[in-house]
């Protein structure tokens, strides 16, 4: 399998504190990939610095070859990166349509003196954005809540809208920072398929930092452990739930003792 | 059921069965006859009195205008700009300085009004560069700043020595006497048709011609910003306003997309400093102090933050209550008033000294009671009444475990949190 995303010897301080220490880090093309660890393990850090709002304080990362670390984030996100915030991060006072519009920014080419004379090409641009990020609402469930404002949709609809949102850059790799969070199980398990229904019906690679162990194992084929900063475990969902240092880290030393024992 | 009203129901259904097209085209025309035969009621109605109705709608007109130029910095892109008064400025300045008779460059009006706009941007790109890391409060001292030092450098700029360029005591602004006369817009037609008596539209103060120029420069803008709204970049703007970071993880280029408002938001402000350069025939600093940015300002708040419609109404709704209502009708009426009660305090009162405490305890007014403003956007609207339907679901509502409703979720997740 070819690595579409990899993170070598990545490290980010923020003064003294090492919230990424250098961490190896491949993702391969079409897997669903998971990030997990304790809070303030750094993965939202690690997530940052992908999607280029930290520049790494050491190594590199490369997405589909190309070293994008310290790129801008929309020049990340032209490159075929997509992403979702932990906690929801949408355009509150715009419409759905209009946040799925928005993620559309860089692959429309409309000028502003192209949209003040209205254009043949604009017209059509506009009109085919238009078309697209519709079908993009209907793929998520949102078909009927066009032009509510985001802020008005119920949770678990924000959630998706996200993802819409996310969708429309057109991404090879996606990343959802726990999509699941202050879900109740029936949603989390909706949320589950959906994310696996992504990667098998649009061809895309995901890498997932979730807190909720059923998800983690439900979909992932690889997961990664972090801990203080550090890489502390890889491997298949079952091996990396077996793994003491793991253990450690969730539970406690006391918890590996009981274990052991 | 009275006649009248019989008589009207059955107008409005003869009017709806009329095919939509062509509603609107008659609705179309009946507008862009209002619109022509407005100067001509107004003046008729001037003449019988000493007022300047007209002229005052030419600034009205201006300050939609400029108060279009500032929602989009404002309203679109939601970057406080409290100095917006400097590119008002610099457009007026401009405008003299290349058709000021005593720099004998006298350039035409139709080139120079052609060209303040590009000008005008150039200075929204100055100002707006060193801004872009700031955000909220810093961006609006800033701009504040820029507001004030603008009209002072203009005053200034009246006796510059710079020998490497060989300018020696150069008068560009004339300081506080400012620039006078300047430009006008002059259509010759006898150049034209040479036939034709000697006609030359514009030359003389009649204010019917400035009108129409204004208010075909206003509907340019008006449309301009319409189309902007709905498009590619205004919908970047109403990002970098709701969440810069989040805007730019979604491939919006937040230096371009700040920059364009500035420069846009400027380039309006400049043509309408042309205009009003060009229709009072005088530029000097003290047109264009700290209070101008702020009445530009109060526009774009009561009326409803990027609403272009809602400016619109404002901006001649507000302007008009000022040089109008307060500036030319309510003397003589306090006058006649203060006369017949016998009261010196009513004879004397000048509104207009407190046209500030009004505008000022209007905006509170505003804030306190409908903070979307006067004129909220159809969508905002649409909004509103459409949460008084049960759009939720309510087993999803229901299902949701304790805790974690939208609104608590958003403030228990302050930030990221690794």
């Amino acid at each position: 399998m070819e690595a579409i995303l990899e993170a070598r010897n990545v490290s980010m301080h923020f003064g003294g504190l090492r919230a990424v220490d250098t961490v190896d880090f491949v993702v391969e093309q079409d897997a669903i990939a998971s990030l997990i660890g304790p809070n303030g393990a750094g993965k939202t850090t690690f997530f940052n610095m992908v999607t280029g709002l930290h520049k790494p304080t050491a190594g590199k990362i490369f997405f589909d070859g190309q070293d994008i670390s310290g790129k801008q984030p929309n020049s990340v996100t032209a490159l075929g990166i997509g992403r979702t915030f932990q906690t929801i991060r949408l355009f509150n006072n715009m419409s759905s349509l209009e946040n799925v519009l928005v993620g559309m920014n860089s692959r429309l080419r409309g000028t502003w003196y192209e949209a003040i004379l209205h254009t043949p090409r604009v017209t059509h641009e506009e009109r085919e954005a238009a078309a697209g990020a519709m079908a993009l609402l209907e793929y998520v469930g949102l078909a009927e809540h066009t032009h509510e404002f985001a802020k008005n949709l119920p949770y678990g609809l924000q959630r998706r809208l996200e993802i819409a949102r996310a969708l429309a850059t057109q991404p090879k790799l996606l990343l959802l920072d726990e999509p699941t969070a202050g879900m109740n199980p029936h949603e989390t398990h909706d949320m589950t398929m959906f994310i696996r229904r992504l990667r098998d019906e649009r061809g895309l690679t995901i890498l997932l930092i979730e807190h909720d162990m059923r998800v983690v194992m439900g979909i992932s084929e690889r997961v990664t452990v972090l801990d203080y900063g550090r890489k502390i475990a890889e491997g298949t969902a079952a091996e990396v739930q077996k793994d003491v240092r793991v253990i450690e880290a969730y539970l406690g030393r006391r918890a590996v003792e009981a274990f052991t024992q | 059921m009275t006649k009248v009203s019989a008589l009207q129901d059955n107008l409005t259904r003869l009017w709806l069965r009329v095919p939509e097209g062509a509603r609107k085209v008659v609705l179309g025309m009946l507008v862009v006859t209002a619109l022509i035969a407005l100067p001509f009621g107004v003046q008729l109605v001037e003449r019988g009195y000493t007022l300047s109705l007209l002229f005052s709608l030419n600034v009205a007109l201006l300050y939609v205008v400029l108060a279009l130029g500032l929602n989009i910095v404002v309203g679109f892109a939601g970057l406080l700009d409290l100095g917006y008064a400097a590119f008002f400025a610099l457009g007026a300045y401009s405008f003299g300085i290349l058709t000021w008779p005593t720099h004998g460059l006298e350039w035409s009006f139709w080139i120079v009004i052609l060209l303040v706009g590009p000008i005008a941007a150039f200075f929204g790109l100055v100002i707006g560069t060193p801004t872009l890391r700031l955000r909220g409060d810093y961006l609006a001292i800033v701009t504040l700043a820029f507001g004030e030092i603008v009209p002072n450098a203009l005053r200034n700029m009246s006796d510059i020595n710079i020998p490497w360029l060989g300018l020696d005591h150069f008068n560009l602004t004339n300081g506080t006497q400012g620039l006078n006369p300047v430009g006008k817009p002059v259509i010759n037609l006898q150049a034209i048709f040479p036939n034709m008596e000697p006609f030359v539209v514009g030359q003389g103060a009649n204010q019917s011609h400035w009108y129409f120029l204004v208010l075909v420069v206003g509907l340019l803008v008006l449309f301009g910003s319409r189309r902007l709204d709905n498009s590619r970049l205004g919908r970047a703007w109403k990002a970098i306003r709701e969440d810069e970071t989040a805007a730019n993880c979604m491939g919006v280029n937040p230096v371009r997309t700040k920059l364009l408002a500035f420069a846009l938001g400027a380039s309006f402000s400049g043509v309408a400093g042309a205009i009003f350069a060009s229709m009072s025939q005088a530029v000097f600093p003290e047109l264009f102090r700290f209070n101008v940015s702020i009445f530009i300002l109060i526009i774009v708040i009561i009326s409803g933050m990027g609403n272009v419609w809602g400016v619109l109404v404002g901006g001649l709704i507000l302007t008009l209550f000022d040089r109008v209502l307060l500036a030319q009708l309510a003397p003589p009426l306090l006058h006649s008033l203060g006369d017949q009660l016998n009261s010196d305090f009513l004879r004397g009162l000048d509104l207009q000294l407190y046209r500030w405490v009004m505008f000022g305890t209007g905006l509170l007014i505003i804030m306190l009671l409908r903070p979307e403003g006067l004129f909220p956007s159809r969508v905002r609207k649409a909004e509103f009444h459409e949460l008084d339907e049960p759009i939720l679901e309510a087993s999803t509502a229901n299902r949701r475990p304790a805790g974690t409703t939208p609104a608590e979720h958003d403030s228990m997740s302050g930030g990221d949190d690794s």
